[in-house]
């Protein structure tokens, strides 16, 4: 089963049916297995915040959500984070790409990624890193993590694990 | 008429409809003229009401009403196509459109000049939008209601505030209110 399948199944079988992305080329393929799958409704918003703002109504109709979003977006979503979904508590499983960590050929994205774990730490987010491709294992727990804590939680996905965006 | 005036008119027609409110004195208006469990408070994030109601209204069947402002929508405008292309049939958003940021102390947003959201949501393509004056607002709300169709509601009137109290119930309670209330 392909990496992008198996976090897809995950995420089903874990109960979100409510998924919204903004794309990244790393994410490009788990995008399209979500839009594709028969039990997950996918609406791309255009903005993380936005987003964000649909996950919660998602979830106080009875439907588990998740963001599939850019590390780089982290700082425009940090008001959303400590207002709407830390204040209301609510659960927000946050798939994220992890630009600018190793393998990754964009030099401007190192930029973001220096503040991404330090961001997410001073959030008080639980934040998971993704290195190797083994590491998906972990993405079930984490899922009943963010449901079980009423949190939201980071997973961060970086070019190793994706299988090397910088090879390209 | 004002804000806190349209809300007092309507408040019959929300009290039994799930209200997403925006932040600052609109929810502080809604929650001093008729507070239900059926009422979502925002008490911050500026901007995302619209997008919570459409969360809302994609996942369960009861009707959901959003009351926006034009400054809140002006900051989140990326919400437009998103509602144009997605929203359900149960989706009904209420644009009060004062031409002002209300809860700062009135600065000019530019739809008091140049700037037309009915225009707008509709290049965004939202299919039904309803542009109307304050005074009737409530008959253009319970049409759309009765339309049982996505619905975008600029709803002109003039800038200005009641003094209300600030809410001071737990973000966690109105949430949990609701969330029952959603399941009722």
């Amino acid at each position: 089963m392909s990496i992008d399948k198996r976090i897809t199944e995950d995420l089903v079988s874990k109960g979100i049916g409510f998924v919204t992305t903004v794309p990244c080329k790393q994410l490009a393929g788990v995008i399209d297995e979500i839009d594709r799958h028969p039990e997950i409704k996918h609406v791309p918003s255009n903005k993380e915040d936005e987003g964000m703002g649909l996950c919660a109504g998602a979830w106080m109709g009875g439907m588990r959500p998740a963001i599939i979003m850019q590390n780089t977006a982290l700082g425009v979503t940090l008001n959303t984070l400590a207002t709407l979904t830390q204040f209301y508590r609510m659960p927000l499983p946050m798939l994220i790409s992890y630009r600018g960590e190793l393998r990754e050929p964009v030099a401007c994205q190192v930029e973001m990624a220096l503040h991404t774990k330090a961001l997410l730490a001073q959030m008080l987010i639980p934040t998971y890193h993704f290195h190797k491709q083994a590491d998906v294992e972990e993405l079930p727990m984490i899922l009943d993590h963010a449901f079980m804590s009423n949190k939201p939680v980071a997973i961060l996905t970086d070019a190793n694990f994706w299988g090397g965006y910088g090879d390209q | 008429m004002i804000r806190s005036e349209i809300l007092k008119d309507i408040a019959p027609i929300l009290r039994d409809q799930l209200v997403i409110c925006n932040i600052g004195i609109p929810s502080q208006e809604l929650h001093a003229i008729d507070d239900q469990s059926t009422n979502f408070y925002m008490l911050g994030t500026m901007g995302l009401a619209s997008s919570i109601g459409l969360g809302l209204a994609m996942v369960q069947p009861k009707p959901v009403i959003v009351i926006d402002g034009d400054g809140s929508v002006l900051t989140n405008l990326g919400t437009l196509p998103t509602i144009g292309n997605n929203a359900p049939s149960n989706y009904i958003l209420l644009i009060i459109d004062n031409g002002s940021y209300g809860s700062t102390g009135d600065q000019p947003t530019y739809t008091g000049r140049k700037t037309s959201l009915t225009g707008m949501a509709k290049a965004a393509g939202c299919d039904r939008v309803v542009e109307c004056q304050a005074e009737d607002t409530g008959a253009v709300l319970q049409e759309a209601l009765d339309a049982q169709e996505a619905t975008v509601i600029v709803c002109k009137c003039e800038s200005g505030n009641a003094k209300m109290p600030v809410i001071t119930m737990d973000p966690v309670v109105i949430r949990d209110r609701f969330m029952k209330a959603v399941q009722a």
